[in-house]
């Protein structure tokens, strides 16, 4: 099978079972994202995925082959993860941390191919950074560092592109702008993409396939329209909500009632 | 537009560094030799800089004492000023990659004191073992130090200052140890001991040169060799691993060699601090932080650090002579300080 799947994967962190008995196919080709409530597993399972973390049970399987039997450079070469919230050494620039995307492909010998300095000038020009390749991370708003780091591992120019929370942190013009540059991605260059995301309406909005996590087992997986249910985020959430569809472009719009807009309903239904 | 790197290409050999290394590390060269030839021509016996050169290409000056002033007293000396300060250069420049600590030094955080402990119970326990002994054993203590530093305080990500709070307690600790062996030990070894523990060059000797040489000729390749490696663990382990980083087998070479170099320094000149930390810190300033770059401008800069301080420890009080170890620690110091300062401030934003 291609593409990245688990089977019966457990997980576990300090000793403590996370992730139970899992099985996913991740759909190639698509953006999957990660849902669920804060603790359910979603970014274990995302570690997991990635090798980041070993399995006390099953195994993830990269085009049928346990991730485990391949050496970590040939899985660098097709799997990039990009962790939350990652930290630049200080003074780091731009254009040396994206070229540090290129390391599965270097060795002592080899350090800077022809063919390094074309992927990593694509990767500053998809996320449009070239003008600023010289300038040091820190010096860069959060949106702007955000998307060198995605430049980094597109630098490493895999198959799969893992995310686990790429817009904390962001004011919504940035969470906007990563998350449509991961849609540009996944449209013009058929990256398949996994995200953990926390917005569900973002989530709905940008995954082909959703998958909807509690505590470590999958509770639902497809499409946002059939996933995204009021039922399902009252279960996973444990919230009401109601769901509508987004006036832009249809996809399932969730709506939080809470106990403020309990109040409204229940005037409401009164009034009639 | 063209990416600003200077890019060297030849059949299967590629090799990206920045611009500015190659003049930086021709100046830091350049000054390394001036310095060297400033320090060995200043003394109770002043020789001119040409005649300095002479003497030690081998060509007549026209004084018989030149050979012996120059070539047995202070250029055996001047070379182990500037060896140890490339060791533990180098070896500050690996361990503050490795923690992503700025403030990180062998000195500071413990491995200097191992090594140090290590090395005056040979001097006073074995008094009779060979010079070459000595780098051997500092060596061991260091590696002990490292491996009670990183079960302590180096997993789970701990936070850079308990990091440095661990090793400054386990400083203390070794340090009272070797308090505790000079108190009791024989006077002979015991003065020995102590001129050593100063962190001084006062006396050395080609024998310390030809004992320290093979460390370095082992260990500095090897630290160039690694840089790449160490590129890749400064950006944090997930991202390592995420690119293909064996990280604990990477990890574990970089601290040997970062833990051969302070031990072999430390056995050669004593505990000459902050050499480890101020070094990297002004060569991320001067070439950026690609270690492939930064490891020999940071080495250079090292060298000329101790260099220059054994030349102010020589010359300021003149004819009292201040080990070179007090006055990078005079220097080292304050901007310890200014960093401790300033990495809190960052901290707590």
């Amino acid at each position: 099978m291609k593409g990245l799947s688990t089977k019966n994967l457990s997980l576990a962190y300090d000793g403590a079972p996370i992730v139970r008995d899992l099985n996913l196919a991740i759909p190639t080709g698509q953006i999957t994202a990660l849902v669920g409530a804060n603790g359910c597993g979603k970014s274990t399972l995302l570690r997991g995925l990635a090798r980041l973390l070993k399995p006390i049970g099953g195994a993830v399987y990269l085009n049928s082959t346990s991730i485990l039997q391949l050496s970590t450079k040939e899985v660098a070469q097709q799997l990039g993860i990009l962790p939350q919230g990652p930290v630049a050494p200080e003074g780091l620039t731009v254009k040396d941390l994206v070229a540090q995307g290129r390391y599965p492909y270097q060795n002592w010998l080899q350090q800077w191919s022809v063919q390094d300095e074309k992927i990593v000038q694509q990767a500053l020009s998809i996320t449009d950074l070239l003008n600023l390749a010289e300038r040091s991370l820190d010096t860069l708003s959060g949106g702007q560092r955000q998307r060198a780091w995605i430049a980094m591992a597109l630098a490493q120019d895999t198959e799969i592109l893992l995310l686990d929370e790429p817009t904390t942190f962001l004011d919504l013009a940035h969470q906007v702008e990563v998350l449509d540059l991961l849609y540009e991605l996944n449209q013009i260059q058929e990256r398949t993409i996994v995200m953990v995301l926390h917005d569900l309406n973002q989530a709905c909005r940008y995954a082909d396939y959703l998958v909807a996590v509690k505590d470590g087992r999958i509770f639902a997986a497809g499409a946002p329209q059939q996933v995204m249910t009021e039922e399902m985020v009252r279960e996973v959430f444990g919230l009401e909500c109601r769901i509508v569809p987004d006036p832009v472009v249809k996809t399932p719009l969730c709506v939080p009632i809470g106990r403020k807009g309990e109040k409204k309903l229940q005037t409401k239904s009164s009034d009639l | 537009m063209k990416l600003d790197w200077l890019v060297l290409r030849s059949g299967s050999v590629s090799l990206r560094i920045d611009r500015r290394v190659p003049p930086m590390l021709m100046c830091l060269g350049a000054i390394a030799l001036v310095g060297m030839v400033v320090n060995i021509g200043r003394g109770e016996y002043p020789i001119a800089a040409l005649d300095i050169v002479k003497t030690v290409l081998g060509l007549d000056t026209g004084n018989p004492d030149h050979a012996f002033v120059v070539n047995t007293l202070r250029l055996p000396r001047t070379l182990v000023a500037f060896l140890v300060g490339v060791a533990f250069a180098i070896s500050g420049t690996i361990f503050q990659g490795l923690t992503r600590n700025p403030l990180a030094d062998p000195g500071i955080i413990g491995i200097n004191a191992g090594a140090s402990l290590a090395a005056v119970t040979v001097i006073v326990l074995f008094p009779s073992v060979p010079i070459y002994t000595l780098p051997l054993s500092a060596f061991a203590g260091a590696l002990l130090m490292a491996v009670l530093i990183y079960t302590l305080a180096w997993n789970n990500g701990s936070s850079p200052i308990l990091l440095i709070l661990i090793g400054v307690g386990l400083s203390a600790i070794a340090g009272a140890f070797t308090s505790l062996l000079i108190t009791f030990g024989q006077i002979d070894d015991v003065s020995s001991a102590l001129v050593w523990l100063a962190g001084s060059v006062y006396g050395r000797t080609w024998e310390q040169v030809f004992s320290f040489l093979p460390w370095l000729v082992i260990f500095v390749p090897m630290a160039l060799v690694l840089a790449i490696h160490l590129n890749a663990l400064n950006l944090g382990d997930d991202v390592a691993k995420s690119l293909g980083s064996r990280v604990e087998w990477q990890r574990g070479m970089l601290v040997l060699v970062g833990v051969a170099l302070a031990g072999a320094g430390v056995a050669t000149a004593g505990t000459i601090g902050f050499v480890g930390l101020i070094a990297p810190h002004l060569g991320r300033q001067l070439v950026g932080t690609n270690h492939q770059g930064l490891i020999p401008t940071s080495a250079l800069l090292g060298g000329i650090i101790v260099v220059l301080a054994d030349l102010l420890g020589r010359t300021l009080f003149a004819p009292l002579e201040l080990p070179c170890g007090v006055v990078t620690a005079a220097i080292g110091a304050p901007y310890f300080l200014y960093l401790l300062i300033r990495n809190r401030q960052k901290s707590s934003l």
